[in-house]
C-alpha cells in the first residue's frame, strides 16, 4: 500500500457536454484532514461520490485505502464513512434504532453492535436522547447522529459533504471540535464546505476547486503565498514624512510589497514576520511608531482573491 | 472496448450481492408490520373478510350443495355484499400498492439513501430486501385470513374440511399472493421510476383501474380490428374467441378471476369456447378433481408469476442505473 490513504487521477465526469470534475488529481496521507473548497456546483459532491463508488467516473483512477471503488466497493464502503451534506434518518425509529440498522448493513456481529452503537452515541453527546424518536431531533443533534452513523463501522476514512452547514456557530464549532477528536484518533478525514474559516480551523491540507478542476492544493500558508504572493501582512500606524517611511519600508528584504495607505497608516506585505524589521526601518526614518500589527492570511481573503483572479482572466 | 470493460468490471464485482439483504428485510418488515398504513389495511380487509364470510355461513346453512363447503365460503355472494373473492380482486391490489408505492422514493425524499447506498451492501441487496418485505407482509396479511375464514369455517359448519378443499383454497391462497406481487412490483417500478410518492401511487392505481374497468372495452374494440375480417367456418368463429380471450387475459385481473373460479368452484371445467364435440361423454355438473383444475390454470399461474418477476426486473435495471444525488 501506498502512503496514501485516498489517491484519484485524472479523474473525470462528465454529464452529456457538462464536464463536472475535469482530470482532478488528490491525494491524502493518514491522518490528515483534507478540506475541499469552492463554490456551489464546482463538482465537490460528484467527486465525493465518485471517491465511494457511488458514481462512475467517465474517466481516471481511484484508489481508496488500496482499494478500487468502482471493483471493490463492499471493501471500500466498510472501512469508509460518508456523511452525505443533508444527512437524513428513518424519523420513525430512535437514534438507537436507526445506529442499529446501520450497523446490521454492516454485518457487524450482533454482540458487537450494542457497544458500538453505545460508544458512537456516547462520543457525539447523545446518550441521553438515544430512545427518542429521531423526528424529534434537531438540525445540531441530527447532524451529530450523522457523525455517530459514520463512527458505527470505526472507520478509516471519513468523506463529509458540508458537515456543518445550516449550523448555527456554537453548534458548528462544537462540531469542529468533533472532528478534532477524531483527527487525534488518527482517522483520516476528507471534508468539503464553504464555510472558510472552519475549515482553516480543522483543516491541515486544502484544495481550492473551481469548475470541477482542482485549482490549487496546499496548507492554507502555502496558497497565501501562491495566490496573495505573501503570507503576512503588517499594518503599521507611524507618524512622520509618508514618502519616506513606505521607501524605507520597500527596502526591507523580503518585503514584496509596501504602501501608504492614507493618514498614517501603512500596509507591507511580507514573506515573513517582519515586525521587528519593519519598527526599525520606520523609526530610523524619522518616523514615530505607534503601532505594529501582524494579521496572517485568512482564507477568506485567499479564497476571494482566487476567484476575482480567475473571474478576470475568463473575461 | 468500455463496453467489454464495464462487463468484466461487473461480472467480476466482489462479495454476494446478497450482503446485508437480511438487514434491510427484517426492517422493512418491521416497517411494514408496524405502520400506521398497516393497521388501516388490516382493519379493512378484516371487516370485509368478516362480512362476506357471514354472509356466506348464512347462504350455506340455509341450505343448498353439500360439497366443497369451504370452497362456497370463498365464493358465496349474497346481495348487497360480494363474495370474498370478489373482495378480494378489488383490495389485493390496493394493498399491495399501498405498501410499495413510497418504497424507493420516499427513502430519496428523506435523504436516506445517500446514507444506506454508502454501507458496504449493493443496490441489489437494498430493492430485493424491500420488494421481499413487502411480499412477506402480503403472504402475511392473506395467510391470517385464510386461516380466519377456515376457522370461522370450522366452528360453525361442524365439519372439517377435506384435504381436496383445502388443497385448492391453498394454490387460491399461492395465486393471491403473486396477484399482489405484480401490483407491488409494479408499485415498486413506479416508486423508483417517480419521485414523488404521490404520483408513483396515482400512476400505479392508474394503471390498476386501466385493467380493472376499461381493459375489458379496449379489448372488445380491439377484437374487430385483430380478428379475423370475416366469419365464414366455425374455424373463424373459434379463432374469434381465442382472440377475444387472449386479449382478455392480458390483463392480470382477467387472470386471477380465472384463477380463483377454477380453483374454487371444481364443477368449472373450462375456460374458453366449447363445442359440442369435446362435451361428448363429459360429465356434466360433476367437479374436476384437483390435479386436472391446476393444469388449467398452470398457464395463468405461471404467467402471474413471470409478470411480478419482469416487472421487478425492470425496476431492478432502473434502480442500478439512477444516479442518487440529489
Amino acid at each position: 500500500m501506498s502512503e496514501f490513504v485516498l489517491e484519484a487521477n485524472n479523474l473525470t465526469k462528465r454529464y452529456g457536454n457538462f464536464l463536472a470534475v475535469d482530470h482532478l488529481n488528490l491525494a491524502i496521507r493518514e491522518g490528515e484532514v483534507f478540506g475541499l473548497l469552492g463554490p456551489n456546483g464546482a463538482g465537490k459532491t460528484t467527486t465525493i461520490l465518485m471517491l465511494l463508488g457511488l458514481t462512475e467516473p467517465t474517466e481516471g483512477q481511484v484508489r481508496v485505502l488500496g482499494f478500487d471503488p468502482a471493483r471493490q466497493p463492499l471493501s471500500v464502503k466498510a472501512r469508509t464513512g460518508y456523511m452525505p451534506d443533508q444527512v437524513g434518518f428513518y424519523d420513525d425509529l430512535t437514534a438507537r434504532e436507526n445506529l442499529t440498522y446501520i450497523a446490521r448493513l454492516n454485518g457487524i456481529p450482533y454482540r458487537e453492535i450494542e457497544r458500538r452503537v453505545d460508544a458512537a452515541l456516547e462520543r457525539v453527546k447523545l446518550t441521553e436522547v438515544a430512545h427518542q424518536r429521531v423526528g424529534t431531533f434537531s438540525r445540531g443533534m441530527r447532524q451529530r447522529l450523522g457523525l455517530a452513523d459514520v463512527l458505527i463501522k470505526e472507520p478509516r476514512l471519513i468523506i463529509m459533504d458540508e458537515p456543518t452547514q445550516g449550523l448555527d456557530p456554537e453548534l458548528a464549532r462544537e462540531f469542529l471540535g468533533l472532528i478534532r477528536g477524531l483527527k487525534e484518533d488518527g482517522i483520516t478525514i476528507l471534508l468539503s464546505s464553504h464555510l472558510l474559516h472552519q475549515v482553516q480551523a480543522v483543516c491541515d491540507r486544502v484544495g481550492l476547486f473551481n469548475r470541477g478542476r482542482m485549482a490549487l492544493q496546499g496548507t492554507v500558508a502555502e496558497l497565501a503565498r501562491q495566490v496573495l504572493g505573501g503570507a503576512y501582512r503588517i499594518q503599521i500606524q507611524a507618524d512622520g514624512p509618508a514618502e519616506k517611511l513606505s521607501d524605507a519600508l520597500q527596502r526591507i528584504p523580503q518585503v514584496i510589497q509596501a504602501h501608504h495607505a492614507g493618514a498614517n497608516r501603512f500596509e507591507v506585505e511580507a514573506r515573513d514576520d517582519l515586525r521587528a524589521e519593519a519598527a526599525e526601518a520606520v523609526v530610523k526614518a524619522g518616523g514615530r511608531l505607534l503601532s505594529l500589527n501582524v494579521e496572517q492570511q485568512s482564507l477568506d481573503e485567499i479564497y476571494a482573491r482566487y476567484f476575482e483572479e480567475a473571474k478576470h482572466a475568463a473575461a | 472496448m468500455r463496453l467489454l470493460e464495464r462487463f468484466t468490471s461487473t461480472s467480476g464485482r466482489e462479495g454476494s450481492p446478497w450482503t446485508g439483504l437480511s438487514a434491510v428485510f427484517l426492517k422493512e418488515m418491521a416497517d411494514h408490520l408496524t405502520g400506521a398504513r398497516m393497521r388501516i389495511l388490516e382493519i379493512l380487509i378484516l371487516v370485509t373478510a368478516l362480512g362476506s364470510v357471514y354472509t356466506a355461513l348464512n347462504d350455506i346453512v340455509s341450505g343448498g350443495s353439500q360439497e366443497f363447503l369451504y370452497l362456497r365460503l370463498f365464493t358465496t355472494a349474497q346481495e348487497p355484499l360480494p363474495s370474498l373473492v370478489g373482495f378480494l380482486g378489488f383490495l389485493v391490489p390496493l394493498i399491495a400498492i399501498a405498501l410499495a408505492f413510497d418504497a424507493v422514493n420516499s427513502e430519496f425524499n428523506r435523504r436516506t439513501l445517500s446514507r444506506i447506498l454508502a454501507q458496504p451492501v449493493y443496490r441489489d441487496a437494498f430493492l430485493f430486501g424491500k420488494f421481499l418485505a413487502c411480499l412477506a407482509t402480503l403472504a402475511v396479511v392473506f395467510s391470517a385470513i385464510w386461516l380466519l375464514v377456515f376457522g370461522i369455517g370450522i366452528l360453525r359448519l361442524g365439519v372439517p374440511p377435506t384435504a381436496e378443499e383445502t388443497g385448492r383454497a391453498l394454490m387460491f391462497l399461492f395465486a393471491t399472493i403473486f396477484y399482489a406481487g405484480i401490483w407491488a412490483a409494479l408499485a415498486l417500478l413506479f416508486s423508483i421510476v417517480f419521485r414523488s410518492p404521490a404520483t408513483a401511487a396515482l400512476a400505479s392505481l392508474a394503471v390498476w383501474l386501466f385493467f380493472t374497468a376499461f381493459w375489458d372495452i379496449v379489448a372488445g374494440l380491439l377484437v374487430p380490428v385483430l380478428g379475423p375480417k370475416q366469419i365464414l367456418t366455425i374455424g373463424d368463429m373459434l379463432a374469434l374467441g381465442e382472440l377475444e380471450l387472449a386479449l382478455a387475459r392480458i390483463s392480470p385481473t382477467t387472470l386471477y378471476g380465472e384463477i380463483a373460479v377454477i380453483l374454487l368452484q371444481p364443477v368449472v371445467r373450462s375456460l374458453g369456447l366449447v363445442l359440442p364435440i369435446q362435451l361428448d361423454r363429459a360429465l356434466l355438473g360433476s367437479p374436476l378433481p384437483l390435479g386436472q383444475s391446476l393444469i388449467m390454470i398452470w398457464p395463468h399461474l405461471t404467467g402471474l408469476v413471470a409478470v411480478t418477476i419482469l416487472l421487478f426486473a425492470l425496476g431492478y435495471v432502473l434502480f442500478q442505473r439512477q444516479e442518487i444525488r440529489a
